[in-house]
């Protein structure tokens, strides 16, 4: 009895040291988020100070950013950006991952694995053609020349595919009896049955696009068209020595997808799960 | 109409199978497979942007593997690599595994991991370039100061400024890690753990000779894709260095930031695109062996 007692006794210290090592390295994870907004409703004079809450907490540099600089513009524009062509992947890569799945004709192997064989040529290898070719075709500086080489992506094309494998076919056949064309069976029947994939699929590209940096970086010369972190990178650069202009930047630039975290948070881990072990 | 009759169900739908996949077959060829053997082709030419594209062989190969800054570089983007697989896989296992064993505040501790995951790497990048400033202005010297210790060069010296600029890398990589770690332990059947238990197996033994090997796959998983991360760094060291160069004295520039130099800065388009390649290829060799270590234990 008395053994037994100090056993659980001894597992409960284990529990509680364990459940106080974890929350401290949970706090360190968040210092550098918490340090930033906390720097960016300080006054410059406070900057260099410890203390994470203001003694004079202020807007102005949120007030400065928006209103004497491009930031406004960046956001609307990665926001735009991001959302086509989350758009334009869902329709597309689940289009491509269920015609492969579902339809039986020559071919398909050979479309699928080539495809699949995008996924070894990194974006690095690309840029350097895609940027001649926005040239030839006068799109540097323009919206389409940031969103088209993400316009369709192979790692989604394998997602759909996957998860389409676990449509009964029977489902599909019911609807062609009904009289529904292949694409009205697509769109009604099919895709609303893999919207957890979709979601997953809809997080992972929007995010990437919302973060992505080399390519708009290149394709873009004039500050009208950069998105968030090309805006940022630069405006960093000319502020050196602002830190508490760069960290309010770096905090609006983080909020959106921060704050859509809060929101859907079971949601968008799922999703990770979803996407990182089956993608 | 009429047309339709001759043709049977199968026919039917291998139509509309290529009329679905018409405009993303040219697409891919546009987008990807064309850009991939310009890439290649352009990489045996000495093409500056302007001139013509004079056909020069392997000439670009063969001036890259004779230029030392071009090994320090290779070595750099390995150093990210060697440094940064071990340190975030150990740290992601680690907290998941423990991480697995509280139900009180779980969801709140793992939300708190896995946040940086969801932040802009070059916003980051500048956060953590505030923090290694010299006295007053980083935070990490001042906290430094404030325990009677050293200061530190951190971003200013030739050693410590590569694993300055690994960490937030790091940093960003970690929640993805242990959500894809504590998924790949709660999948483990609980039976498994039961009857090492009824054989008497302690914790440790149990962790080793059950959890780690169930685990085979997801490991794998996570070494590729955080390889290729590390490999292909880029946002950190250009937002963390001065003028995005990957200095002090090339002691940060790792291959994409030298392909960036080279192709945009420069303008030695065949050169930067026999980079790409050497790229390509270590990425290639690294995720196929890495599949066939795999393959081979399980």
């Amino acid at each position: 009895m008395a053994e037994q007692k100090i056993y659980k006794k001894a597992i409960s210290v284990k529990k509680t040291v364990i459940w106080t090592m974890l929350a401290i390295g949970a706090i360190a994870m968040l210092t550098p988020i918490i340090f930033m907004f906390s720097a960016s409703f300080k006054y410059s004079d406070e900057i260099f100070n410890l203390n994470i809450i203001p003694s004079e907490p202020t807007l102005s540099n949120y007030i400065y950013l928006f209103e004497e600089t491009t930031f406004f513009k960046w956001l609307i524009n990665s926001f735009i950006i991001s959302t086509v062509v989350t758009f334009s992947v869902l329709f597309f890569d689940a289009l491509i991952g269920y015609t492969l799945c579902k339809f039986k004709f020559k071919g398909r192997k050979i479309v699928f694995i080539a495809i699949l064989s995008t996924l070894m040529i990194p974006t690095e290898m690309l840029v350097i053609p895609w940027y001649v070719l926005s040239n030839n075709l006068g799109l540097i500086d323009s919206y389409f020349g940031l969103m088209f080489p993400g316009l369709m992506s192979g790692f989604g094309v394998f997602l759909m595919k996957q998860f389409f494998e676990g449509v009964p076919d029977d489902f599909l056949d019911a609807a062609r009896i009904d009289g529904l064309n292949e694409f009205q069976i697509f769109i009604e029947v099919a895709l609303p049955l893999v919207m957890p994939a979709l979601s997953a699929l809809a997080i992972f590209t929007f995010l990437g696009n919302w973060t992505a940096f080399l390519w708009p970086m290149i394709v873009t010369t004039s500050a009208d068209l950069y998105t968030i972190p090309v805006g940022l990178a630069s405006f960093s650069g000319e502020f050196q020595t602002e830190w508490e202009m760069i960290m309010t930047g770096a905090a609006v630039a983080s909020l959106p997808t921060l704050l859509v975290f809060l929101l859907l948070q079971r949601f968008i881990i799922r999703g990770v799960i979803l996407g990182g072990l089956k993608g | 109409m009429s047309n339709n009759k001759g043709l049977t169900v199968g026919q039917k739908r291998a139509i509309w199978a290529w009329l679905f996949l018409v405009i993303p077959i040219v697409y891919f060829i546009i987008v990807r497979f064309y850009p991939t053997f310009d890439a290649f082709s352009m990489s045996f030419t000495d093409w500056n942007i302007i001139g013509e594209r004079n056909y020069i062989g392997f000439d670009n190969y063969v001036t890259l593997f004779n230029d030392p800054v071009f090994w320090v570089v290779l070595g750099n983007t390995f150093e990210y690599l060697l440094f940064g697989i071990p340190i975030s896989l150990l740290l992601s296992f680690t907290i998941a595994y423990y991480l697995d064993q509280i139900k009180f505040g779980h969801g709140l501790l793992r939300a708190c991991y896995f946040v940086p995951f969801l932040t802009t790497a070059v916003a980051m990048a500048w956060v953590w370039r505030w923090f290694y400033q010299p006295v007053p202005i980083g935070i990490f010297n001042l906290a430094l100061g404030e325990l009677g210790i050293l200061q530190m060069d951190f971003l200013r010296s030739t050693t410590q400024a590569l694993p300055a600029v690994l960490m937030p890398a790091i940093w960003a990589g970690l929640g993805f890690q242990i959500i894809i770690f504590l998924a790949g332990i709660r999948s483990i059947p609980d039976s498994y753990y039961e009857a090492a238990k009824i054989d008497g197996a302690g914790d440790r033994q149990i962790l080793w000779e059950i959890t780690l090997p169930q685990l085979r796959a997801t490991i794998t998983f996570i070494v590729i894709t955080s390889s290729i991360g590390f490999l292909r760094i880029f946002d950190q060291v250009y937002n963390m260095t001065q003028e995005g160069e990957g200095g002090p004295l090339n002691a940060t520039r790792p291959l994409v930031i030298h392909i960036y130099k080279s192709a945009f800065e420069d303008f030695e388009m065949g050169m930067a695109a026999a980079q790409t390649v050497v790229l390509f290829t270590i990425l290639m060799v690294i995720t196929l062996l890495q599949l066939k270590v795999m393959k081979k234990d399980g």
